[in-house]
């Protein structure tokens, strides 16, 4: 090991408020703050090591928010939804890891980067991406439906970690900029299985770069539970092999979920380095409408997680503090509907995409052959229209 | 529509870069390598372009195993020739993230059969991503491979991968077989806006030509056009890169016997440009495409089915091919049967004018 890195991991071991020896061992405790049944827990049940600090987020961020994680699960279901009724052709919901989506957008400031996985649609409407333009994937117009760089986030794709690797490479642009972005990467418990998980880590922990990677650790990767993904003691634990420090944290707590990211992203945009955080969360619904929970888990399981359920814990939690009145909760409730009625009426709107696009854009400029084979479809489509 | 490869864009595609001004100025020649060429070009495009960077495994103080990136790091510091881990997906994946924030990576892979850890990132993200937003990021990434065989190699170091490459709409595949071209097809794919991938004829590195390298030494040739190598009138010979040579040895060897054979060097693998194979083959009538690669399921076969849809009328005799048996790359000493040489190129030679 040479001495920079040596360096390097003494001083970030120093900004978690940890020995460089405890540095390199896993979280031992996840992080929560509001219990499942919306109360606050007393600080020595938080879970937080001596030395660490998670402020909770002010009461505006709180209620900003619960607004979003309110929007959230009704988009969710609007999309399911309007995927059984032939609108859209698929939807990986992430109904009951809203507070993970509406955190990982949260704790960016504008200059921020978020990779999403095709999971995380929640996540990249509450980034501010317009929700019918996230929804075109969905629909079957088009493999993306918005410009990657004019929101700093990360085209939604289907192959599992290679969005982790684009996390890293504009971590490291931004190292070479001089800029203080930090990039959040998202994955899922299955993912850490791929091997562009391991290069990922590596690479933003040996150039010391901005990212956090956060992973929903929702229990299931399809059918296949965790046990088949890592016999590791938690995922956090993976990031010791990197040199990196890892955190565990309730995903279903929103409160713990701002407080452990935002604290994150402070510390990697202040130099400490890349930072694996785990949420543990559940995937409530199956993988997507195609797929059938109930063939690989019990009901009882799924019944024990909607007792953990992130939205009805913070609008206790919100409420008991008298936060949240009972005209806000109307109000988050009319705008999510609002949300959810310019989803409906997006998926119904007539569209037609042109079939001569998909030659437009392979290259920035057209090749002789693809122009030769528009003209083919071209000719194709007009006989075909004349008859 | 319009298109790049029909116009003699001197530049880069995807600029809207027209024919190169033809002008009085001097020509800059110099004797090089095929390795120093492309060390010069990459150097050039370094100094150029601040958001050029150089990735991959030993470039930095050891100059690459070929030695291509030898002097650079020095010149132009750790963070811009950068030596990363071991490990080619991560290569490709964050020199996608570096160039959707502006950078132009160009990437190197030490080898050719060790590109495929990075096949994922390569086909299911750096071809598909401009696609992907309709344009709207842009993904200049050039990846250099050293391909081929003929270097009395262990496993996974003599292969001829083009084919997979060149099957992936979204890439550009381009491969030199001289000094000149290495020097400019390296600087334009790097400053292509598309991904561009470089099959570098590993067992040619050392062979030495004229390079013009001043401004306008491409002559207004694009990276993504075929060239006319040898004129000849009775046969054509298509080949490229490692092959280009044995081609033109070939032919020479045919002059003996009274034949006039024209060689094309294809230069780009995609596109390909069709034209000048069009063209040349509606002159002589018959043409033998050589690779390294297997014969099956390689670019021979697609271009023989394309040219006999286009210029079946002109054809004296079916289009053949000469290329690698169907086998996994053979151990050394016998790769020499395997490679296609002078005789079996032109045993097909004979075998067109049969007909």
């Amino acid at each position: 090991m040479s001495d920079d890195v040596r360096t390097d991991i003494a001083e970030a071991a120093r900004s978690f408020g940890i020995t460089p020896e405890d540095y390199m061992l896993p979280a031992r405790h996840l992080i929560r703050i509001v219990d499942q049944d919306g109360t606050v827990l007393s600080t020595e049940e938080q879970g937080a090591e001596p030395g660490h600090d998670y402020p909770v987020p002010a009461d505006e961020d709180l209620l900003e928010a619960y607004r979003r994680l309110v929007a959230g699960r009704r988009i969710n279901d609007q999309n399911s939804a309007l995927v059984r009724q032939g609108r859209m052709a698929v939807y990986p919901s992430s109904h009951g890891q809203e507070a993970c989506q509406v955190a990982a957008a949260a704790c960016l400031g504008e200059g921020d980067w978020l990779f999403p996985t095709y999971r995380d649609t929640v996540a990249v409407i509450s980034r501010g991406v317009d929700p019918v333009e996230a929804m075109t994937i969905f629909r079957g117009d088009w493999h993306g439906g918005f410009d990657p760089r004019q929101h700093k986030v990360g085209i939604q794709s289907t192959p599992l970690t290679t969005q982790l690797l684009h996390a890293v490479g504009v971590a490291h642009a931004a190292r070479l900029r001089g800029e203080d972005t930090v990039v959040v990467a998202m994955c899922g418990d299955g993912a850490t299985s791929e091997g562009d998980f391991h290069e990922a880590l590596n690479f933003a922990a040996v150039f010391h770069l901005p990212v956090i990677f956060f992973v929903q650790n929702n229990q299931y990767a399809i059918s296949v539970p965790l046990a088949r993904q890592t016999v590791a003691p938690s995922l956090a634990h993976k990031a010791v092999g990197y040199g990196m420090a890892g955190e565990r944290v309730d995903g279903n707590d929103l409160v713990a979920l701002l407080a452990v990211l935002e604290r994150g992203v402070r510390l990697v945009r202040g130099g400490a380095g890349p930072l694996l955080v785990e949420a543990h969360t559940y995937r409530i619904q199956a993988h997507t409408n195609a797929d059938d929970a109930t063939r690989y888990r019990e009901d009882a399981e799924v019944q024990e997680w909607l007792a953990k359920d992130p939205v009805k814990r913070m609008r206790t939690y919100l409420t008991d503090r008298g936060l949240l009145t009972e005209e806000l909760q109307s109000r988050y409730e009319q705008e999510a509907e609002d949300i959810a009625s310019a989803l409906r009426e997006g998926m119904n709107r007539e569209s037609t995409p042109d079939p001569q696009d998909l030659f437009a854009h392979v290259y920035s400029v057209p090749t002789p052959q693809l122009a030769e084979q528009s003209a083919m479809l071209a000719e194709e489509l007009s006989r075909e229209e004349a008859s | 529509m319009t298109t790049d490869t029909t116009t003699p864009a001197g530049a880069v595609p995807g600029t809207a870069a027209g024919p190169a001004p033809v002008t009085g100025a001097g020509t800059a020649l110099e004797t090089l390598t095929i390795a120093k060429a492309i060390n010069r070009a990459l150097a050039d495009e370094l100094a150029a372009d601040e958001k050029v960077l150089l990735m991959g495994e030993d470039i930095g103080s050891l100059g690459g195993v070929y030695r291509v990136t030898e002097g650079l790091k020095a010149r132009f510091g750790a963070d811009r020739v950068v030596d990363s881990p071991l490990a080619e997906s991560g290569i490709i994946g964050t020199s996608i993230g570096l160039a959707l924030r502006g950078y132009r990576p160009v990437a190197e892979i030490q080898f050719d059969g060790f590109v495929f850890p990075g096949f994922n990132q390569i086909t299911t993200q750096l071809a598909k991503m401009h696609a992907r937003t309709r344009g709207a990021a842009t993904v200049p990434v050039t990846i250099r491979i050293p391909y081929g065989g003929g270097i009395g190699s262990i496993e996974h170091h003599s292969e001829s991968p083009e084919a997979l490459f060149a099957h992936t709409a979204g890439l550009r595949v381009i491969t030199p077989s001289n000094a000149h071209d290495a020097y400019w097809m390296t600087r334009q794919g790097i400053r292509s806006q598309d991904p561009v991938i470089i099959f570098e004829p590993k067992r040619r590195y050392w062979l030495k030509g004229e390079v013009d390298v001043s401004a306008d030494g491409h002559r207004g040739v694009s990276a993504f056009q075929a060239q006319v190598v040898r004129e000849g009138t009775d046969a054509t010979i298509a080949a490229w890169g490692p092959l280009v040579p044995v081609a033109l040895a070939a032919a020479n060897a045919a002059a003996e016997d009274g034949r006039s054979i024209e060689v094309i060097d294809l230069r780009s693998l995609s596109p390909v440009d069709f034209d000048a194979l069009q063209a040349s083959v509606e002159k002589t009538g018959r043409m033998v495409v050589t690779h390294e690669a297997p014969t099956f399921g390689g670019l021979g076969g697609e271009i023989a089915a394309r040219l006999m849809e286009r210029s079946f009328l002109h054809l004296e005799a079916p289009i053949l091919r000469v290329g690698g048996f169907h086998l996994p790359y053979p151990p050394s000493r016998v790769e020499e049967q395997y490679l296609p040489d002078l005789d079996r190129i032109l045993d097909a030679v004979d075998r067109t004018f049969a007909y």
